[in-house]
């Protein structure tokens, strides 16, 4: 065992204090991603329901990881999705991705490849063509963090 | 000009929905990493994608950092009618990059 000295203790605390001095805005904040779903919704509170959010619930490396988003819609001229969104919790950014479709997309489903800083919590929201907004949300663990840093 | 892949049926039947994948070389460097020298490296990414379908757009997204390397991107569509897709990727630097598909629709 080590003895702790007075002078490493004091380079140790030192050390802790630059690593939080050093280390502005590396992740999103709640406020921010309120903020950012506010955005895309026009201030409206989506309700849960109605779209799907696919993501692996054990996610292995965090640089790649294929999400689908899959909406319930018939996807008619008069009742079509707009616009689905992701979001995340903690990425350095809330914004992930904006997908915006017409009635001619036949099937409201995308399936892109995002990133992901840390486990998290990722969120979907879908806009549908009578001004309603609906959303899914999936709790995520990444063993390999996307490299911010 | 960097290398697009995309994967759409040829031929379709009118009101059919078809899947189209695309996917393209981009590193999308999000502004957030640092390099060797410890200097963050400039965030250079692709911000939009959209697609047109006989000049029409049918599909466009917004990317961010968050988006991984080599942006691959799977929607659908309904085949309408015979024609070309026209795809175009604009991102950071004055990246623009299109690519055209033709479809043949009976």
């Amino acid at each position: 065992m080590t003895v702790i000295t007075r002078r490493m203790a004091i380079a140790s605390s030192l050390g802790g204090l630059s690593l939080l001095v050093l280390r502005p805005q590396a992740f999103a904040t709640p406020t921010e991603l309120a903020g950012a779903i506010a955005e895309f919704t026009g201030g409206a509170t989506p309700q849960r329901g109605r779209l799907k959010l696919d993501l692996p619930p054990l996610v292995e490396n965090g640089n790649s990881v294929s999400v689908t988003l899959r909406a319930d819609s018939p996807m008619a001229p008069q009742d079509h999705v707009r616009a689905m969104a992701i979001f995340t919790e903690q990425n350095p950014q809330p914004n992930v991705a904006t997908f915006r479709f017409g009635p001619r997309a036949g099937r409201a489903v995308v399936n892109t490849r995002m990133r992901l800083a840390t486990s998290q919590k990722v969120i979907a929201v879908a806009g549908y063509s009578d001004g309603s907004f609906w959303s899914d949300q999936v709790e995520v663990i990444v063993t390999l963090a996307a490299c911010v840093e | 000009m960097v290398r697009a892949l995309i994967n759409c049926p040829k031929t379709a039947k009118k009101g059919e929905v078809i899947e189209i994948k695309t996917m393209i070389s981009h590193v999308m460097e999000t502004g957030y990493r640092p390099g060797a020298d410890g200097k963050v490296v400039p965030r250079d990414i692709l911000r939009r994608f959209t697609v047109r379908y006989a000049g029409e757009e049918i599909f466009s997204a917004d990317l961010y950092p968050a988006t991984a390397a080599n942006p691959f991107i799977s929607f659908h569509t309904v085949a309408t009618q015979s024609g070309t897709f026209s795809f175009t990727w604009d991102g950071d630097n004055g990246f623009t990059q299109t690519e055209t598909v033709a479809i043949i629709v009976t």
